[in-house]
């Protein structure tokens, strides 16, 4: 059986949980090999932590060389461990960062890409979203490695181990990959939420909130939900960015979405429209959202949320 | 300094949008307009000539796409871009990101040595963000994407973005791709003088032959990729959807959430 290559996306040595997904994808197609590029001190703990989710090979890139900078010597990594194990796939977090590396690999290795699958069988057909998810699209790379986006949820992660060989790799870097740099990072802060788009359940609101997004979290809390806002609350300077669902925001298909003060335009309904089980709280019976829902309240948010929360605390015990 | 922006004609996003028969966006049966995302690529070119004031600056945009594509290009000319160039050829229908890539390069390269590559976030219709990195693979220049601000001095770049997990500063030197998001700052309209004016701006079509291009390199049967289906999602089914009077609302919900077993 051929590797699958898997980018292993991690915060400082603490693996993400869809790059756990991403092994259990690789198990359909072939041996799923982890890439892990990071530094040296925290590549035991982190292939020992995949070997637990199957990956029966990690290779270890020591990140001096690639640390700092953008997307291009990432791409040039992948590109000689591919060139070295003509894997079957090659499979990357569909993040932003990893969206771009695909692209840059793509073309360097002639190949096809596929990108924001949220589906991919034994056979390598993708199952994509489209349109603002009014759309299901299939589809198979045709050339050279297929290389596939994964968006997080696509698949459960799968604890067992596998053979978790530990393989070094020297990688070379090219200058020229070395243009883009990243002069300062400011971590974000931890909400001590879940995160937006890996979560099960994301509470969110928009301009109907007035700016007091207190019931919003208080009813996200309850439910151990992320926070989500449309682009109207962003503007307005009510939320950071990091916290806007929709089509130049998040995408989230989570198992529940309650929609707050929000009217559901087409491109807020493209970031969570493909969401199990959608649930919305406006005053305005006519707000399109109300068209997406499985459960609708005409109501005004500042006093359904916060008698939820109670209820649901008071349920809880 | 040359600053190219790379503009898509893509389908209204709040018309029906479609897929044809065999598979492929339906781009002439629905109403199409300038990307509202490449608006912002056109908005941070034109800032940067006008900060550039003693420097001889040339925007020129540039589009991919059907006949009616040149619509895009027209937009960006009235927005203040100083010329345009549309590439269309029946062989390109069909491309994916690859292809396109592969044709915005050598178009690119024809309309002259760029010191800004500039383009959107992502087009509005396939979405994928990927285009600004295989140019700027194809072409053998950095790539400092999603800005929500961009500021230049010389032919150095600064942005800053907010990324997955931490909020960056990216910095790079010219040449370069730039990719800016819908955060970088309202685009202006087209004046009624702008509107005018671009009437007179050279606006020129290119044929893949004129860019060395050839047609099985392109298009459809050259995709790398082969969708296999397209199918509508089908409707969601009619929810409940109650009105709150003194707390009934609330109430409701929660019933709602509890035989859903989310609580
Ligand atoms: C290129 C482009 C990209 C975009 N990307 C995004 C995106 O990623 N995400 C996004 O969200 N939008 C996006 N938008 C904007 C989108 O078109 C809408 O403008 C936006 O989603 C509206 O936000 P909203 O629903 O919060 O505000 P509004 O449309 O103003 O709706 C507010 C709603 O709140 C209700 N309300 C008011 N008070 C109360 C109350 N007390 N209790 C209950 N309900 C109340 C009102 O009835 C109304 O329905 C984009 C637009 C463009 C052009
Ligand atoms: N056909 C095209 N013509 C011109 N520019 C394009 C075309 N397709 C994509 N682009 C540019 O690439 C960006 C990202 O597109 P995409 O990768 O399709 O999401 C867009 O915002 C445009 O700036």
């Amino acid at each position: 059986m051929s590797e699958v290559l898997v980018l292993v996306d991690h915060v400082d040595g603490a693996v993400r949980k869809p790059s756990y997904e991403l092994l259990a994808i690789a198990k359909r197609l072939g041996e799923p090999a982890a890439v892990f590029i990071g530094g040296a001190d925290k590549a035991a703990a982190a292939a020992e932590s995949l070997k637990g989710y199957g990956a029966d090979k990690v290779y270890v890139v020591d990140d001096a060389e690639v640390k700092g900078y953008l997307v291009a010597p990432k791409a040039e990594v992948l590109q000689q461990i591919a060139e070295k194990a003509s894997p079957a796939a090659i499979l990357i977090p569909s993040s932003a960062e990893g969206k771009e590396i695909a692209a840059r690999l793509a073309i360097k290795l002639e190949s096809g890409l596929i990108t924001d699958a949220v589906d991919v069988d034994a056979n390598g057909v993708t199952t994509q979203s489209v349109f603002a998810g009014n759309f299901t699209v299939t589809a198979k790379v045709t050339k050279g490695t297929p290389i596939i986006t994964v968006k997080p949820n696509a698949a459960s992660p799968e604890e067992g181990a596998g053979a978790g060989a530990v393989q070094e790799f020297a990688a070379t870097v090219s200058d020229a990959a070395k243009g883009a740099q990243i002069v300062a990072a400011q971590p974000r802060q931890s909400t001590g939420r879940p995160e937006l788009t890996e979560a099960a359940i994301v509470v969110s609101g928009g301009r109907g909130t007035g700016g007091d997004f207190d019931s919003v979290e208080g009813l996200a809390d309850a439910l151990g939900a992320a926070v989500g806002a449309s682009r109207a609350a962003v503007d307005s300077g009510w939320k950071p960015h990091t916290f806007q669902v929709g089509q130049t925001g998040k995408v989230v298909s989570p198992q529940l979405y309650i929609a707050n003060g929000i009217s559901g335009a087409i491109q807020h309904r493209a970031g969570m429209q493909t969401s199990k089980t959608i649930v919305a709280v406006n005053k305005d019976e006519e707000a399109p959202i109300f068209e997406l829902v499985d459960f609708g309240v005409v109501g005004d948010l500042h006093t359904v949320l916060p008698a939820v929360t109670a209820e649901v605390e008071k349920r809880k015990g | 300094m040359n600053i190219v922006v790379c503009v898509k004609y893509v389908p209204d996003a709040t018309a029906d949008r479609r897929f044809e028969s065999d598979n492929t966006v339906d781009r002439e049966g629905v109403d199409g307009l300038l990307s509202e995302l490449d608006e912002y690529a056109v908005e941070q070119a034109l800032q940067m000539k006008e900060k550039r004031a003693d420097e001889e600056v040339t925007v020129t945009a540039v589009t991919i796409g059907p006949e009616k594509a040149v619509d895009a290009v027209r937009k960006a000319l009235q927005m203040g871009a100083d010329a345009g160039v549309h590439v269309s050829d029946e062989a390109v229908a069909g491309s994916d990101a690859v292809a396109t890539s592969l044709v915005l390069a050598k178009a690119i390269e024809k309309i002259g040595q760029p010191d800004v590559v500039m383009c959107g976030m992502a087009s509005t219709d396939a979405g994928m963000s990927v285009v600004p990195a295989m140019l700027a693979e194809r072409l053998g220049l950095p790539q400092v994407t999603m800005a929500a601000v961009v500021e230049s001095q010389g032919d150095q770049v600064r942005i800053k973005r907010d990324g997955d997990t931490a909020t960056e500063v990216i910095g790079g030197r010219m040449p370069m791709v730039l990719s800016v998001t819908d955060q970088s700052g309202e685009a202006r309209y087209p004046s009624f003088k702008g509107i005018m004016a671009a009437k007179k701006k050279p606006l020129e079509t290119y044929s893949l032959g004129d860019l060395g291009v050839d047609a099985d390199q392109v298009g459809l049967s050259a995709a790398w990729t082969a969708v296999e289906e397209t199918a509508a999602r089908p409707p969601r089914t009619a929810g409940e959807i109650v009105k709150d009077e003194d707390g009934s609302g609330a109430t409701a919900l929660v019933e709602f959430l509890a035989s859903k077993k989310f609580i």
